[in-house]
């Protein structure tokens, strides 16, 4: 078995293999997908599949979008080399949905119907606050969408065994053409389904695994973390306890502080999450998609602790270390060392299903908000048919996929972690704020909400600019070469001292809404009326699902 | 909250529902469920984080084998989580979803006469 690393080759396993398992889950979800969600679509077919999926579907669906490249390689990786603080990063992402759960997902489902803008226009002026959310929806997803693509490049010199950047440019390339085809034929509902398969496999898979090691440490979780320990001499014990990657200094404490924020309040902003909820007909689905995706994330996570720990105990820390992906191969390692090239197969051919089926929501929702909210409502004014609408969307949808696919050439040397982080920041500071006033604050309006959006979006995005990310970290012990975007360490022109903005940025995009809102007088009592009577009793909803 | 609607709410049905006591009531039992259970969990998210990050050394005190008062905090986020979620739900489906039903029938009453 273990000649199957060989030194010249960046490949673990059979890449064939690889190739072979990923091709087969593109055909049968292609097969699926022209099965159940082929031919003409309105623009709610599009964009939300009109509706028509149980929340019990939709949940399992939201898992499969939510539960991303990052989430599964990352968190793996990030425990099985820095233990706790790994772990300690999974609990964010899964607490946050608790904010979707409470305040965001059945109140959403009730008062929109196509786009997030929707909910945020509803009492305020249309335009320009369509315009302000389209352009914040536009950025997470890009973020978002580019962090995803980085991923697929990345994986691909570890588990295709082409280490070469064209190779790696042809494999981007690739799964965005895929990902065109699926959104293309299949719309929301095509999508969904990819992502309903794509969760049950990457559960099935994670589930299998850990069983397995557990298994090999007679189910004992604390023999398992011993040897973890063990086999990462030069952490020790402290591998179990937070602070390895984060309790560095003063500065990486409040920036884990800062990424706490972001993760929390980010998740239920996030518009390819939000879109999702628009996929089931009423709001006791929309409550019961958020529970099952509440069960099947916080039990994926459960499982990532003993698959984190597993391949640090198993595989170790220098192999992870020496492996192309880095982190990010920890979970494709242990699969090796459990079950060799087939089980390996398996496991990065789930992980590019993964970056397929998080990629197409993203694609549709971005294609949405364009379609709708800037062609539709800003630019038509409203005058135009459902066809016409569609077909922006799918002329949107290839164009997104386009700039995917080169954005994702440009940015696969990235940190992927760094890029979905700055996609909840944005998320958090300039979609929640103003998700939450218009729903429960009676006096909220519209330069309310553009200054909380655009004082949001530009804080974060600046912030990170002048932020260590982006310039100014010193090279890596050994080397000349900063791990900063700009790998120059002479170019530096980084003042604010934190990777993660939102500790500032999200209470300052709160702040703003208020101050914007109490300077103004507008005031729509009877669509605040409207709003709050059918957000909280979905009254209407059947209606404007029919037409 | 919403007192200046009465005076112009006779026509529309979404102004006037919104004055009823039938309507305040509903609203005033979501509210009154969501919001402190939000302040609940971001509070005993945010201790579990800054003990993380200012206390190592006290999270990493262990109780049994490996296992240390972080991990047991740290699953204690998933149990909270999860049990929010279950009570959450049961509580909506049985507490909130007949008053605002009642609330949407009364609507759509009020639109076919």
């Amino acid at each position: 078995m273990t000649s199957l690393i060989s030194a010249d080759s960046t490949a673990v396993g059979s890449p064939a293999l690889n190739i072979a398992i990923f091709a087969g889950f593109v055909l049968v979800t292609l097969v699926v997908i022209i099965k159940l969600a082929s031919g003409k679509k309105s623009a709610g077919e599009f964009y939300t599949a009109s509706g028509g999926f149980s929340g019990r579907q939709n949940g399992v669906a939201i898992a499969g979008d939510y539960l991303s490249a990052a989430s599964f390689l990352g968190i793996a990786g990030a425990i099985a080399l820095q233990g706790y603080d790994g772990f300690l990063y999974s609990i964010g992402f899964l607490v946050a949905w608790l904010v979707a759960l409470l305040l965001v997902a059945e109140l959403m489902r009730n008062t929109g119907r196509l786009t997030m803008a929707d909910v945020l226009s509803y009492r305020l002026k249309q335009r320009p606050v369509r315009i302000a959310t389209a352009i914040s929806v536009l950025c997470v997803s890009f973020f978002y969408l580019l962090a995803q693509m980085a991923g697929a490049g990345g994986l691909v010199s570890l588990l295709l065994g082409v280490s070469g950047e064209g190779a790696q440019n042809i494999v981007i390339a690739l799964v965005g053409i895929v990902m065109i085809t699926y959104v293309l034929i299949g719309g929301m509902r095509g999508t969904t389904w990819v992502q309903i398969i794509k969760a049950l496999l990457l559960i099935a898979a994670t589930a299998i695994m850990t069983v397995w090691v557990l298994g090999k440490y007679g189910f004992n979780l604390s023999g398992l973390m011993q040897a973890a320990v063990d086999k990462n001499p030069k952490v020790g014990e402290k591998l179990l306890a937070p602070g390895v990657k984060y309790g560095a200094t003063t500065t990486t404490k409040i920036d884990f502080i800062s990424l706490s924020l972001a993760l929390v309040l980010g998740t239920a902003g996030l518009p390819h999450v939000l879109q999702r909820f628009y996929t089931v007909p009423t709001s006791k689905q929309a409550r019961k998609s958020v529970e099952w995706a509440i069960w099947l994330i916080g039990g994926f996570y459960l499982l990532t602790l003993v698959v984190g720990y597993g391949a640090g105990a198993l595989v170790g820390p220098a192999e992870i270390s020496a492996a192309p992906g880095k982190a990010n191969s920890a979970a494709p390692l242990l699969a090796f060392h459990l079950g060799g090239s087939p089980f390996l197969g398996i496991v990065s051919g789930i992980a590019f299903a993964t970056i397929l089926a998080v990629v197409a929501g993203l694609t549709i929702t971005a294609s949405a908000t364009f379609a709708h909210d800037i062609y539709k409502e800003v630019i038509k004014r409203g005058d135009t048919t459902s066809d016409q609408e569609v077909r922006v969307a799918r002329m949107s949808a290839i164009a997104i996929g386009v700039i995917a696919i080169l954005g994702g050439m440009f940015a696969k040397s990235q940190n992927i972690a760094f890029l979905v982080a700055l996609a909840f920041a944005v998320a958090a500071s300039a979609n929640l704020p103003t998700i939450l006033y218009s729903l429960f604050w009676k006096r909220f309006n519209t330069q309310g909400a553009l200054w909380s959006i655009y004082g949001g979006l530009i804080s974060t995005i600046g912030l990170i600019i002048f932020s260590p990310v982006v310039s100014g970290k010193a090279p890596l012990p050994g080397t000349t070469v900063s791990p900063s975007m700009i790998t120059n360490p002479d170019i530096d022109f980084s003042w604010f001292p934190l990777d993660n903005p939102g500790l500032i940025t999200i209470p300052l995009a709160f702040f703003l809404g208020w101050l914007g809102t109490v300077l103004s007088k507008e005031h729509n009592q009877q669509k605040y009326a409207e709003m709050e009577v059918r957000s909280l009793t979905g009254h209407g909803v059947a209606k404007a699902l029919e037409h | 909250m919403s007192n200046d609607a009465r005076t112009r709410g006779d026509e529309d049905p979404y102004v006037a529902m919104q004055t009823t006591d039938e309507f305040q009531a509903l609203r005033k039992k979501f509210r009154g469920f969501v919001f402190p259970m939000t302040a609940f969990f971001l509070v005993w998210y945010f201790v579990y984080v800054l003990l993380s990050i200012f206390a190592p050394g006290f999270m990493g005190t262990k109780v049994f084998g490996n296992i240390n008062l972080g991990l047991l905090f740290g699953l204690g986020q998933f149990v909270t989580t999860f049990a929010i979620t279950f009570i959450y739900a049961r509580w909506a489906n049985r507490e909130l979803d007949p008053l605002a039903d009642a609330i949407g029938a009364t609507l759509d009453g009020q639109k076919e006469h």
